[in-house]
């Protein structure tokens, strides 16, 4: 019997499944795509963007990556749902929020 | 050591993506922020009451925690923490476990203010190495907003539905802080996402950090039931500390030190016309709702006042 969430599938049945629902592996929820939820989407403008990183801890979706050298890079897109926190947290009106067509 | 932004948002979030909170929602904010201010090499035992975060970030089996999660029932997330701890506690005086383990509980408003309470003051009393931390967005919002004891008065609910019978919440917001400050505990603070999050980071690393039991405020605004659109998140949460309708204090071993006076204290107006909940308090003839509200504000901001003798 596994113990990983990738093998719990909807064809596990009940008695396959871990006892007590226990997971054995943390952040497992990163296979999960939250980012079909939006509407919106947020683009930077890397022109305007100086990288003062205030968007960066107002993400509720760990969405905007900082970098080991200190600098933001692009947006998540398989996470962000959208919201456009970052957006108005701006202060130099780098992030403009358009309609994400598909 | 000093604050800084960008070494702050460096460190690898210990709540990973793919949580299904809603977009905007303030809870998951909060939980990376404080988990963030753990050391990296420091190890956490996370534990959850019952609320939206809890059904949203462990939807078996994907879990959006890195560390150690546990979570028991609604009513005692302050019990299983302690249980926890203790057990830690007997496993390293047996030496079978060398690393340093932190443990942090977080609630929603339900289950800090209400349902919880009772396991959450013996938790405090007991004094046990723990942080418990609760996301403030005053009201039931998992079940689809009703009021609960943290639910501001006057605000608009399914169960407080304001109208021509009911003006919204005939209570006051209950003072969880205070009531947390009066367990003696070393230390209780009170924050909320302001500017670079340098308020929040600082206590959340103190509370963590502080041996014995700690408790922290987080409001953590609720955009659908607040009913304010979700972009304007961090513009809320502003408005509730410049009008002092959520002050940001600590207090430290009994000392209460406030962290943030405005300089200019805002009247209420500002915070309530920007959410939806208090909508009806702006219709003619319900002015004296909003005077009420700032009778109660400034009562309470000046006993905070007296408190930190300032």
């Amino acid at each position: 019997m596994s113990h990983l969430a990738k093998d719990m599938t909807p064809s596990v049945t009940w008695k396959d499944i871990t006892p007590g629902c226990n997971i054995f592996e943390g952040g497992t929820s990163v296979t999960v795509e939250t980012g079909d939820w939006r509407t919106m989407k947020p683009v930077i403008d890397w022109d305007k963007c100086k990288q003062c990183l205030l968007c960066a801890p107002v993400c509720p979706d760990m969405s905007i990556p900082v970098g080991a050298d200190g600098k933001r890079g692009d947006f998540d897109y398989f996470f962000c749902k959208g919201c456009g926190i970052c957006a108005n947290a701006c202060p130099f009106g780098a992030i403009t929020m358009v309609k994400d067509e598909k | 050591m000093a604050y800084n932004l960008k070494e702050n948002v460096m460190k690898e979030d210990r709540l990973a993506g793919g949580h299904r909170m809603c977009a905007g929602c303030g809870s998951p904010i909060a939980v990376r922020t404080v988990l963030r201010a753990l050391n990296p090499e420091d190890h956490a035992v996370v534990c959850s009451a019952t609320s939206c975060l809890e059904v949203s970030t462990f939807m078996y089996p994907y879990t959006a925690w890195k560390d150690s999660f546990i979570h028991n029932a609604f009513e005692n997330a302050g019990a299983t923490i302690s249980g926890v701890e203790t057990a830690y506690k007997a496993m390293k005086k047996r030496g079978k476990l060398d690393e340093t383990w932190k443990f942090i509980a977080f609630g929603g408003d339900g289950g800090t203010y209400d349902i919880g309470f009772q396991s959450l003051s013996g938790a405090m009393e007991r004094g046990h190495d723990m942080v418990y931390v609760c996301y403030d967005n005053e009201a039931y919002m998992n079940t689809g907003i009703q009021r609960s004891s943290s639910t501001p008065h006057f605000a608009d609910t399914t169960t407080t539905p304001a109208g021509s019978v009911v003006p919204g919440k005939l209570q006051q917001k209950k003072n969880l802080t205070k009531i947390m400050v009066a367990h003696g505990v070393p230390y209780v603070a009170q924050t909320t996402f302001i500017g670079n999050f340098k308020d929040i980071t600082e206590k959340a690393h103190k509370a963590i950090y502080t041996p014995g039991a700690a408790f922290l405020n987080v409001m953590a605004p609720c955009p659908r039931g607040w009913r304010y659109p979700s972009e304007k998140l961090m513009e809320v949460t502003k408005a509730a500390v410049e009008t002092c309708v959520w002050p940001l204090y600590e207090v430290i071993e009994g000392k209460y030190i406030l962290s943030y006076k405005p300089k200019e204290k805002k009247p209420v107006e500002e915070y309530l016309k920007m959410q939806g909940r208090f909508a009806h308090m702006f219709k003619p003839g319900n002015e004296w709702m909003i005077e009420q509200v700032q009778k109660e504000v400034d009562r309470n901001w000046e006993e905070l006042l007296k408190l930190c003798e300032l």
